[in-house]
């Protein structure tokens, strides 16, 4: 009885010691860099003034739903012009506005999503452009 | 006054967590050394309480059975009810694990007409089921910031339970379960007063604690999004055993931080332990072989005993002298 009782609970714990753990043994055999993101593209490098359509902070964070409000009112309201908070004009396109600077799909985009594990669902309707493809 | 207490618990390490927040040196020792320790706490601890509940001793099959055993073969019995086998028993705790078997039993009395009636009560189990699915879900999606680069199957499910696409950044299915299932148990310990009566203190503070690791978690995933690049990188430093502070973290992410360790490190020492503990009852995983086998008790007594064979051995002489008849001749 006793040993017939280990033999179930042993194996039981080592399974949930390893359980727990699979993280520390998955990043030992995978290296794990911290993505940096690439802004050195053809338009960017040509710009004077570096700047996004909004600050760097809000982009990070909120950029998703700006494309998502982007979405709804220029497909459902055919309003196509967004004015930024500083003044500037821009027209609200994911192809023409965002891509036109970040023509680097792979190493700006993806790099991020990828490590974050976020799966934006914005090409299952866009094409990549070709030149943002290579 | 429990209820009033566990929301103070909740809210002072709340506070706590967005006071550490403020300070450089604290935001540091919680991001880079508490994980640890309260990583440590919690397998040492989920270790001990198992390999102490397995060194008690079971000497009898004390199985709780709802089904006709095995016996003659012209008597169907039901083997996973009442198991007479080892695959018996496998079957049953998966039922009970993955379905929760007992809670589905789950009766109700109510007096009508005068006279008690009883009848099926099954929104515990559903909630209840409810609850910890999602909580599992909400667990494995969490592999991906564990995970670099990330599991096909991390993104699977998160691809799964996103699946009607419900906002950027979608909603997912689980975590609108995991308050839904939240909320149930909450008020039913604050609605019903027989509930109310038996609830204790650390009954209300698990159910507000892992409601403060979900609202903050939705917070942070819908309201006030955190910068991701910075929580992954946080937690890939953990797991590679290169802490680093990170570097833009708001405050739901240090209380999100402060509650998910206070409920790891204190889950071994709680009633949550039932995380493990399903695996040890013995009323569940026993075979109930009672009958078709015999089950002696280890530490019985040794009884002092003198066969027959001794005795005549013993008296053998006398017995033939007085003409008594002898066995071994």
């Amino acid at each position: 009885m006793k040993q017939h009782k280990w033999r179930f609970i042993l194996p039981g714990l080592v399974i949930f010691v390893v359980g727990v753990t699979f993280p520390l043994w998955y990043s030992a055999v995978n290296s794990t860099p911290v993505p940096v993101l690439s802004l050195d593209t053809p338009v960017i490098n040509q710009l004077q003034n570096k700047e996004c359509v909004e600050d760097k902070a809000f982009m990070s964070a909120d950029h998703m739903k700006m494309l998502h409000a982007w979405r709804d009112e220029v497909v459902r309201e055919g309003k196509r012009e967004y004015t930024a908070k500083d003044g500037r004009k821009f027209e609200k396109s994911l192809t023409r506005t965002c891509l036109s600077c970040h023509s680097n799909k792979e190493q700006f985009c993806d790099r991020c999503h990828n490590y974050a594990g976020a799966k934006p669902t914005c090409y299952d309707c866009h094409i990549i452009p070709e030149e943002v493809k290579k | 006054m429990n209820l009033l207490l566990s929301f103070v618990a909740v809210f002072v390490i709340a506070f706590l967590s967005w006071a550490i927040a403020a300070g450089t040196t604290a935001s540091s020792v919680l991001t880079m050394y508490v994980p640890y320790i309260v990583f440590a706490v919690f397998l040492g601890g989920f270790v001990y309480r198992i390999v102490k509940w397995a060194k008690a001793p079971v000497p009898f099959r004390i199985p709780t059975t709802c089904g006709q055993q095995k016996g003659l073969p012209w008597i169907k019995n039901n083997p996973v009810e009442n198991p007479a086998g080892p695959w018996g028993v496998i079957g049953r705790m998966a039922e009970e694990i993955f379905l929760f078997r007992s809670l589905f039993r789950n009766t109700d009395v109510k007096m009508i007409d005068g006279r008690p009636v009883y009848g099926s009560a099954k929104w515990l189990w559903f909630f209840g089921l409810m609850f910890h699915g999602s909580l599992l879900v909400v667990a494995l999606r969490h592999l991906r910031f564990f995970t670099e680069p990330i599991l096909p199957c991390v993104n699977f499910l998160a691809g799964l339970d996103g699946f009607f696409e419900i906002g950027a950044p979608a909603l997912y299915l689980s975590d609108a379960a995991l308050l839904a299932g939240l909320t149930y148990l909450f008020l039913r310990r604050v609605v019903l007063p027989q509930m109310r009566y038996i609830s204790l203190l650390t009954d209300y503070f698990a159910l507000l604690l892992i409601a403060g690791i979900a609202v903050t978690g939705l917070l942070m995933r819908h309201f006030f999004p955190v910068d991701l690049l910075s929580v992954k990188s946080t937690v890939i430093g953990w797991v590679t055993f290169t802490p680093v502070v990170p570097e833009q973290a708001g405050v739901l992410l240090y209380m999100h931080l402060g509650f998910v360790f206070v409920l790891m490190a204190w889950l071994p020492w709680s009633k949550l332990m039932h995380l493990g503990g399903i695996f040890m009852s013995p009323t569940r995983n026993l075979i109930n072989n009672n009958r078709s086998q015999r089950h002696i008790n280890p530490w019985n007594a040794p009884v002092k005993v003198h066969t027959y064979e001794e005795y005549e051995d013993e008296f053998c002489d006398k017995m033939k002298a007085v003409g008594l008849p002898v066995e071994k001749e």
